[in-house]
């Protein structure tokens, strides 16, 4: 059968009528800024997301809204000044920002803390990782839409914060670490009500298995969203819980103890295999408990002994650079430090752990819905001051 | 209240009854404002709530109102004006009209009409008109989002809230919401009338459905999409502020009083009081309170599922509403349906 000329034509008018109808239901896309002003970005963090109706095309994360210079400021700051300004880089586990700093410029100036400073130390740093990390596991229900999680989290959070400040004097900015040791020894007292804290705060971890990981809303907002392949995840520099919820077992409080005292006592790494934000929440929720084991252990056989090593009044570091990193509770922190043998670094380089979590999130958010944005941002846990720095 | 009302004349009997529905629906939203939303709250979370307005903070309400009405009215520049403004009244509208058929006693009522539970159900979807008003009018991205998510979600829940309704309406032989009440009060179970028949009883599975779909309908957690406060900010009322948004905010606590007024007569019986004659002329005083009281009750499970659950995201809502509580509700009406006729 052949075809004829006005058959032919037919079809063509009936193709371009379909294209003339395609165009016109082929809506534009809607961008919408998340931030720098909102309620879940606690900080100044702006997502500019492209969303076809509720689901995201492409999201960047912008970032400098909160930049401080101190890498910067670092280099005219004598070194016992500088503990001051890192302080405030994650603003919620404060005291583990001083401590890789401190490490480092004791490695360039080959004192060691006695021991007893480095198992008060590692006391204190684990302490800020608990204070860091409830008030995620309160966060986290808030991001899927339960307030009342966070609430107890504050509460408890209270009863670490309460120990930080009775042995340093700061609830927030300890600036207790000293390069050779620590400002003071601990207060009388102090042993028993931190493992009274301690107790607390695991009684806290079953409230919030309960309230939130059993609960089955929340598990169907995280289970198998913002799934991050071990790979992907690696190559993006992701580090910490972040990193262990893919599978990945890597843990530098193990791997490579330096200046810390993790080696002495029995503990255990949590990884999950799913990677999905469930499991993100679910291995800190587990490491939560087990820094409060590692700080109960601690706590039974603290070595007496001085606090500081001796180490001249004026600070002068001889040149050289070190690199030194721990696991921080947001993930793994590095501070680079040069030095040309003068009163203040020549130059400092930070390595925080939420600007490389937070910068696999252009890969992580691409097709998901705009309510699991909130979520896997939730999930990935940052801190503003600890991306922008 | 009725036979009361016909010797007044007729500018007197209207401003009697705009003044009950202002003190019914503003009495019952500030009730539950300071009950549930300041004080049972507080406690859940391990803190006080107001505690230095007026004794125990029970005058903190007047004190937020106060506040709002000092704020400033903005309308954001490139806002449709009227429909922006016009859009929190739309809301409210919505409450006092369903109000209008909620009998309180024998003769305590606005209007007794047999149409009664469907003119409330068909009233009650006039929010959504202002719900879309005011995402779309406020010319915000955040707003738009919300009021579509809104209109999505009350649409879908709607049909399960009216399915749920039909069952108690076969068994009670009528829509009058009157009717109703008295059906379950001179009702039996087994032969045993002492407390009539109030139909949660036979109804379980339609009560249990009116309530998630009521949650639904009132925007609370689990089914907040719209309003999502931790991505939408406040989704359509975000550019709101001062007595608009006061406007919004009793409206949802009225609203929450009304509907669960009417689970409670369609379900507990309403105002009836067992023990008592259903045309008792004490019901007409007594049975305004119970039904208060039964709205408590009520409301405190819509709140205290609302501030301990984390929320549905739309896709995984409108997949319970259509393949869940539809094909239940349906269900439910069938067996209802069946048992009529055989028992």
């Amino acid at each position: 059968m052949t075809v004829t000329e006005r058959q032919q034509l037919s079809y063509i008018a009936a193709q371009a009528a379909d294209a003339r109808v395609n165009l016109e239901i082929e809506t534009e896309g809607m961008t919408l800024n998340i931030g720098p002003q909102h309620p879940a970005t606690h900080g100044t963090l702006r997502i500019v997301a492209k969303l076809d109706g509720e689901q995201v095309v492409s999201a960047d994360p912008v970032m400098g809204y909160m930049h401080r210079g101190y890498e910067k400021l670092a280099e005219v700051r004598t070194y016992p000044q500088v503990t001051t300004l890192i302080n405030r880089i994650d603003w919620l586990g404060s005291f583990a920002n001083e401590v890789p700093f401190i490490l480092a410029a004791e490695r360039l100036m080959e004192v060691e803390a006695p021991p007893r400073a480095q198992w008060i130390r590692t006391i204190l740093f684990e302490l800020s990782r608990i204070a860091n990390i409830t008030l995620f596991l309160g966060d986290m229900a808030v991001q899927v839409g339960a307030i009342t999680p966070v609430f107890f989290a504050f509460r408890d959070r209270e009863h670490v914060l309460n120990q930080i400040e009775a042995a340093t004097g700061g609830r927030f900015h300890p600036n207790f670490d000293r390069i050779g040791g620590l400002k003071d020894d601990l207060p009388a007292g102090w042993v028993a009500e931190t493992r009274q804290a301690m107790r607390k705060i695991r009684r806290f971890c079953d409230e919030i298995e309960e309230l939130v990981e059993g609960n089955e809303i929340f598990q169907a907002r995280t289970r198998g969203i913002g799934v991050i392949p071990p790979d992907v995840g690696l190559s993006y520099g992701l580090s910490g819980a972040n990193i262990r919820a893919s599978g990945v077992d890597w843990d530098v409080r193990r791997d490579s103890p330096c200046g810390l005292v993790h080696d002495q006592v029995d503990w255990k790494v949590w990884t999950h295999p799913d990677g999905d934000s469930f499991a993100r929440f679910w291995v800190r929720l587990q490491e939560t408990r087990e820094a409060t084991k590692i700080v109960d252990q601690l706590l039974d056989d603290i070595p007496s002994g001085p606090i500081m090593a001796k180490v001249p009044v004026i600070i002068k570091v001889p040149a050289g650079e070190a690199y030194v990193e721990t696991e921080n509770p947001l993930g793994v922190m590095g501070y680079y430090v040069v030095s040309k043998g003068d009163l203040n670094p020549f130059r400092v380089k930070i390595r925080s752990a939420s600007f490389s979590n937070v910068s696999i999130t252009p890969w992580l958010l691409r097709g998901v819905y705009v309510p699991d944005i909130i979520t896997i941002l939730g999930s990935l846990y940052f801190i503003l001051g600890d991306i922008d720095r | 209240m009725m036979a009361v009302l016909a010797e007044l004349s007729y500018w007197q009997a209207t401003s009697i009854r705009v003044a009950a529905g202002l003190v019914a629906v503003l009495l019952v939203a500030g009730t539950l404002v300071y009950a549930h939303l300041f004080k049972m709250v507080s406690f859940m979370q391990s803190r006080l709530g107001p505690m230095e307005a007026g004794p125990y903070g029970s005058l903190q309400l007047l004190a937020e109102i106060g506040k709002f009405l000092q704020k400033e009215d903005i309308v954001p520049r490139r806002a449709d004006r009227f429909v922006f403004k016009a859009a929190p009244f739309v809301v409210l509208t919505s409450t006092f009209l369903l109000l209008v058929v909620l009998p309180g006693g024998p003769d305590a009522w606005f209007i007794t009409n047999d149409l009664g539970i469907y003119l409330a159900m068909a009233v009650g979807s006039v929010s959504v008109i202002g719900i879309l008003m005011a995402g779309w009018g406020s010319a915000s991205k955040y707003s738009l989002l919300g009021g579509l998510r809104a209109t999505g979600q009350l649409i879908a829940y709607e049909l399960p809230l009216l399915l749920a309704v039909v069952g108690v309406v076969i068994q009670a032989e009528t829509m009058n919401l009157q009717g109703i009440v008295l059906a379950q009060a001179n009702g039996e179970i087994f032969g045993w009338g002492a407390i009539g028949n109030p139909f949660i009883l036979t109804q379980l599975v339609g009560f249990v459905i009116f309530m998630i779909a009521m949650q639904a309908e009132l925007t609370q957690t689990p089914f907040d999409m719209p309003v999502a406060e931790s991505e939408l900010v406040t989704g359509y009322m975000t550019e709101y502020s001062g007595l608009r948004f006061l406007l919004f905010f009793i409206g949802e606590f009225a609203t929450a009083g009304v509907f669960s007024a009417i689970a409670a007569v369609l379900f507990l019986g309403g105002w009836y009081v067992p023990g008592l004659d259903p045309a008792d002329n004490l019901l007409n005083v007594l049975g305004p309170l119970v039904l208060m009281g039964k709205v408590v009750v009520l409301t405190f499970l819509v709140f205290w599922i609302r501030f301990t659950f984390p929320r549905f995201r739309e896709d995984q809502l409108q997949r319970l509403a259509w393949k869940f509580l539809v094909p239940l509700a349906l269900a439910n009406i069938v067996v209802t349906g069946v048992l009529k006729v055989v028992v």
